[in-house]
């Protein structure tokens, strides 16, 4: 289907683009990689009246090492994440992560900022930035500010921005040599996780997201802080789902939900232990 | 809004509306009709062509987005008479039979092979995960693309 | 001396166009100059499973920009029109008193752009007295039950009982075996989804329909087109453009291709209609849906001697072609390949409020060979017997005469164990279990399951021969003229082939004219795998008759005896025998011949019977049985469709083939919730098989020609569906049968295989 007929416009900066869609508000959107927002204007789930593009703003892709994090632009396409050499050596969970985002078209196309500010908790990147404890850079009308990953999931497709806030980047600490897995549980290749589990561990620390656990994505702390007391892998992937409220759809049930994030946790685990 | 693009190599310039896609575009605008529409989710990759030299669905993007970029589709790929090495691959492993999705599928599988150029069975199979064929069953379609690789 | 092109992989003419500008299907003719200044059609379409219409609102769409006009069923002065496989049932081609399923079209928007009409669409407002849904046989057809035909008098709309047929006797009728299994199963709803969704486009030209349908069979949209438009035939004129796949989903006409015509002359304008892929997974026929009750019996040393099957065939809320599949073609090919002596069959259709369902792609025969084979399975379980040798103890034995089996059914000529054989040693079948062994012994998550199966279908089931026409032009080109349709199985080749193994004409200046009223009238379109065995068949028979009208011809020109002239089909000219310098061209003849109507030569070339082509698969599965996920690893199929004319297009059905038959067996559903609203509507909820989960397949060939028809050949179109899907789901069930699994409903999804693990643990 055809999008409803909307306004375009292009900016140049993120002050600008912060001053457009504030003027329109609830009818304007940000249009980034648009992977995520044309899709749902095609099926008329979305029909905002405005659209400011902010893919041409310059300077928002990057892939910077900055000391003891990795700062990304938030119009970084998915492509670039999957293969960065920094993020590879650095944050290799997000590497891995980003390469199973959608397809190869979708990422070629598609921005981690696009992604994570849309908040789909059956997205890849929300959660695993949510485990790798990372920090959202926003831009508004009133100046930056920067958002925890762990504050900034709200509800079902609902993020801490304010409608007139545009996030500019993304801060992911670096992994320091942690042992880290990723499981994508789905039916075909190019589906969302059914489940999925994005992990770390470094000897007693560990960070667990869940995708698809909720409707919104899961940091699964009850794992970690098992993990944190010597628990065996065993018993603190049992409580994979303590923090998870899994839906039940024509996909999986719930409680099949929680079973897989049971098995995936555990395995994710396993190969995150070194 | 107008809109100005390279589009096999040759200088576009149109006027379309914002929510105009750029499949839209490529087919009704220019008359390129190669290019196929067979979904409306992004699930498909029929109407794959390749943006700046990358594939991308360009169901999934508007037309305004592509302003001032190098776009190829299907027709742009021969050069004359002579078959770019990934039509003619498909040609020889029978990789198509209603061709409704060849072109998406044969642009998508150049797009892979420029960034993976030995790819083994598995990172084909996965690589072409964006493009849905109902005839071919895919065998052909993997076995063309390896074969490519190899030449 | 050249040897014979057939049985040669040569290589497809069609394909540098379909590869450099692509193919031009419906929505590609922006160029017809008939088509100039058209106008687009959106349908609007019912949001309700079942209802009464109170009224359809369509102020707020009139007046949106572009919008040109609205019509309804009541606008239109539409009647009722019956069904041809039940004729109380009748239906207006827009909603009129009734809604009987979501997406049914209750009004036609005609605009200037395509968005425009689906900005109108969203505007269209019915109100309905919502009746209860009914998704489910079943509820369908419990007592009480509202009707969705009144005129019916029930939900059930067939039964083999109305044909005389007994009903199945109950338990009585396994009595004397020493071992009964028994199961319930459903043969999913699937959707067909070509690639290529509908699509069509008309013009009025002084008085005459020109008409542009994404079809298989253009003949066969002619009648309702030209009823509905209340013109002679003579006045329509389907034509077929490039057609990017049907499946079987695109035979007859849909209302909303029907219709077009009435709508193009309301609006005095041409039109184009495409549907979207949302409206064709709700308004595109379904395939399969039906419930199987199955019981089987036997000796307990592994014989089957008794087999009962009640097949209920969800008919979707109209009476079309799917209604009809499982009496007339689930029900003859009930026996499959195997000689059992007693078999009851009855099949019962239903409408439900769902889409309707069609002749998707095996029609019928992929439920009965999915059925008898999950029931040699369940038989195997019960006897502890390994799922080949179970049925190689009960194959019918190679027959190369014909074989008429206890339903009624006669297949030509069949090898059955010599294709399971073939299979196996491919399959390396022995092999595979050592490693299952080593597996199931090693305990770990990840199991390997095999599933074989072995069937017998029949194909060229529809229509009795074919029309083939060949010109030979003044260049010495020749024209084809089929009856077929090709949408994808490389006929403009195929049929090259054939005239050109007569003619000595390259292939590459033989050229194919199919689907067009005027051009070819008569055609049985293609599908249920008929193409070769008939459309070839037709093509080469009147290649040779041509070649005889040539040397006729020749010998004029020659000035020589009829009986003293050959053929060199390798230069493809004419000389007399023995002095091969003096030639006459085919442009020679055809030139000649300009005066008296030309050279060609045109004729109906009937065949006695259908055919029945066989084989065996082996498909391998892992199994992770802490997730249920099913990941199919190997696949081998041995397909006999008699003589092969082309191997390589031969592998292409049959490859094409098993990726939708593994794709019911493991992923495709379509689904509805309580209400009637589909929930799988569009490709991202829809899972349509993709490359990552298919393994390469390996071929084997085997050929037991029929002697049926002049190339010795049966139909592979269907074949690698109905031997693939039960052979996958007996693999999942394998992988995890030591588990004590017996069953597993497909789709085989990895939650449905780790519910079955957990309950049998239980």
């Amino acid at each position: 289907m055809m999008p409803a007929p909307f306004d375009y416009k292009r900016a140049s900066s993120a002050a600008e683009a912060i001053a457009l869609v504030g003027q329109h508000g609830d009818d304007a959107k940000f249009l980034a990689g648009g992977h995520s927002l044309l899709p749902l204007m095609k099926l008329r789930l979305a029909q905002p009246a405005v659209l400011v593009d902010i893919a041409r703003i310059s300077d928002l892709s990057y892939i910077r090492e900055e000391g003891d994090h990795i700062a990304i632009g938030a119009l970084t396409r998915h492509h670039d994440v999957e293969h960065s050499a920094l993020l590879k050596q650095h944050v290799p969970l997000l590497a891995h992560a980003a390469s199973h985002v959608g397809d190869p078209q979708v990422r070629h196309r598609g921005t981690i900022g696009g992604s994570i500010a849309h908040s789909d908790s059956a997205s890849d990147l929300p959660a695993t930035t949510l485990a790798l404890g990372a920090t959202y850079v926003a831009q508004g009308p009133n100046g930056t500010r920067e958002i925890a990953a762990t504050d900034f999931y709200k509800g079902f497709l609902e993020s801490a921005l304010a409608p007139d806030e545009m996030l500019t980047e993304i801060r992911v600490p670096k992994m320091n040599g942690a042992g880290w897995s990723f499981q994508k549980f789905n039916r075909r290749a190019q589906d969302w996780a059914i489940v999925g589990v994005a992990a770390w561990r470094r000897g007693n620390e560990a960070g667990v997201g869940l995708v698809n656990m909720g409707s919104v994505p899961i940091l699964a702390t009850s794992v970690a802080a098992a993990i944190g007391d010597g628990a065996s892998i065993a018993d603190a992937a049992a409580l994979a789902a303590a923090q998870a409220e899994p839906q039940s759809d024509n996909n999986a049930s719930s409680e099949y939900r929680e079973h897989l994030a049971k098995v995936l946790v555990r395995r994710a685990l396993e190969q995150s232990t070194k | 809004m107008k809109v100005s693009m390279t589009v096999n190599g040759v200088a576009r310039e149109n006027d379309v509306e914002p929510r105009t896609l750029l499949v839209q575009y490529v087919r009704e605008h220019l008359g390129l009709t190669g290019t196929n529409i067979g979904c409306d989710t992004s699930s498909c990759g029929a109407c794959t062509i390749h943006v700046n030299g990358e594939s991308v669905k360009s169901c999934t993007m508007l037309a305004v987005q592509a302003d001032g970029a190098n776009v190829t589709t299907i027709e742009g790929l021969a050069k004359g008479d002579t078959m770019h090495p990934m039509q003619e691959s498909f040609m020889q492993n029978h990789g198509l039979q209603c061709g409704y999705c060849t072109p998406g599928m044969v642009m998508a599988a150049i797009s892979l092979l420029d960034e993976n150029p030995n790819p083994t069975e598995e990172d084909v199979r996965i690589g072409l995960e964006g493009n849905l064929c109902r005839c071919t069953g895919y065998h052909n379609i993997v076995k063309s693309v390896l074969a490519a690789a190899k030449k | 001396m050249g040897g014979s092109i057939l049985g040669e992989r040569v290589l497809r003419k069609e394909d540098p166009k379909f590869l450099t500008t692509g193919g031009k299907y419906v929505d590609d003719l922006l160029d017809e100059p008939l088509l100039k200044g058209a106008l687009h059609v959106t349908y609007a379409r019912s949001t309700v499973a079942h209802g009464k219409i109170n009224s359809i609102d369509v102020s707020d769409a009139i007046g949106m920009p572009g919008v040109v006009a609205i019509y309804t069923a009541a606008d239109l002065g539409l009647q009722p029109t019956p069904s041809s496989f039940n004729p109380a049932a009748t239906r207006t081609l827009l909603a009129s008193d009734k809604v009987r399923y979501v997406g049914e079209p209750i009004a036609a928007i005609i605009s200037e752009t395509r968005e425009q009409g689906e900005d109108a669409a969203e505007l269209v407002y019915a109100d309905y007295d919502v009746l209860p849904a009914y998704t489910d046989m079943m509820q369908a057809m419990a007592p009480g039950a509202t009707l969705l035909y009144d005129a019916c008098g029930s939900n059930v709309v067939f039964d083999t009982t109305v044909l005389g047929l007994p009903e199945n006797t109950g338990d009585d009728f396994f009595k004397d075996c020493e071992v009964v299994a028994r199961g319930t199963f459903m043969n999913q709803r699937v959707a067909p989804c070509p690639l290529e969704v509908r699509g069509s486009a008309v013009a009025w030209v002084d008085g005459r329909l020109y008409q542009w349908i994404s079809t298989q069979h253009a003949q066969g949209a002619l009648a309702p087109v030209a009823a509905t438009n209340g013109v002679d035939p003579s006045q329509v004129r389907i034509l077929t453009p490039d057609v990017g796949g049907g499946f079987g989903a695109k035979i007859g006409a849909y209302p909303e291709e029907i219709l077009l015509g009435v709508l193009s002359k309301k609006v005095n304008k041409p039109l184009r209609w495409r549907e979207s892929r949302s409206e064709s997974m709700v308004a595109l026929g379904h395939g399969r849906a039906q419930l199987q009750q199955v019981v089987i019996g036997g000796t307990k040393d592994g014989k089957v001697t008794h087999y009962q099957l009640h097949a209920f065939q969800d008919s979707g809320a109209w009476v079309d072609m799917g209604t009809i599949l499982a009496p007339f073609m689930t029900r003859p090919m009930s026996s499959g390949v195997y000689a059992i002596p007693n078999i009851e069959c009855r099949t019962t259709s239903v409408v439900t409020n769902t889409t309707p369902t069609v002749a998707y792609r095996g029609a019928g025969r992929p439920e009965a060979t999915a059925a008898i084979e999950r029931a040699m399975d369940l038989f195997a379980y019960e006897l502890g017997m390994d799922a080949a040798e179970v049925r190689r103890k009960n194959l019918i034995p190679k027959f190369m005469e014909p074989h008429t089996t206890v339903v009624g059914q006669t297949y030509d000529v069949g090898n059955y164990e010599e294709s399971l054989n073939r299979a196996l040693e491919a399959a390396d079948y022995a092999g595979w279990r050592k490693k299952q062994a080593t597996l199931r012994a090693a305990g770990g998550a990840k199991q390997i399951g095999i599933g074989v199966s072995v069937y017998v279908e029949i194909t060229g089931g529809v229509g009795n021969g074919e029309q083939a026409k060949i010109e030979i032009l003044d260049d010495g080109r020749a024209l084809i003229y089929t009856g077929t349709s090709p949408h994808g199985q490389g006929h403009a080749t195929s049929w090259a082939m054939l005239a050109s193994e007569k003619t000595g004409i390259p292939i590459d200046r033989i050229d194919l004219v199919w689907g067009d009223t005027d051009l070819t009238p008569v055609g049985s379109g293609t599908m249920g795998s008929r193409s070769l065995q008939q459309g070839g068949n037709a093509v080469f028979s009147v290649a040779g008759t041509l070649v005889e009208k040539a040397k006729a011809v020749a010998a004029r020109l020659l000035e020589a005896n009829e009986a003293d002239v050959v053929l060199d089909t390798d230069r493809a000219v004419f000389h007399v025998a023995g002095t091969p310098a003096v030639t006459k061209s085919w442009a020679d003849l055809a030139v000649a011949e300009k005066q008296s109507g030309g050279l060609s030569h045109d004729e109906f070339i009937g065949v006695p019977s259908a055919t029945f082509p066989f084989g065996a698969h082996v498909a391998v599965v892992e199994v992770d049985t802490e997730t249920g996920k099913v990941t199919h690893i190997a696949h081998t199929a041995c397909d006999d469709a008699g003589r092969v004319l082309n191997p390589m297009l031969l592998e292409g059905q049959i490859h094409g083939g098993v990726a939708q038959g593994a794709a019911q067996a493991l992923l495709e559903e379509v689904c509805y919730d309580a209400d009637g609203n589909p929930i799988t509507s569009n490709l991202a909820d829809y899972a349509f098989i993709s490359a990552a989960e298919l393994p390469s397949v390996t071929v084997v060939h085997m050929e037991t020609p029929t002697p049926v028809n002049l190339i010795g050949a049966k139909g592979i179109g269907e074949s690698g569906t109905i031997g693939s899907t039960p052979a996958l789901q007996s693999a999942v069930v394998d992988a995890v049968s030591h588990l004590g699994v017996r069953n597993i409903e497909m789709p085989c999804t990895p939650q449905r295989v780790w519910a079955a693990i957990a309950a049998a643990q239980k």
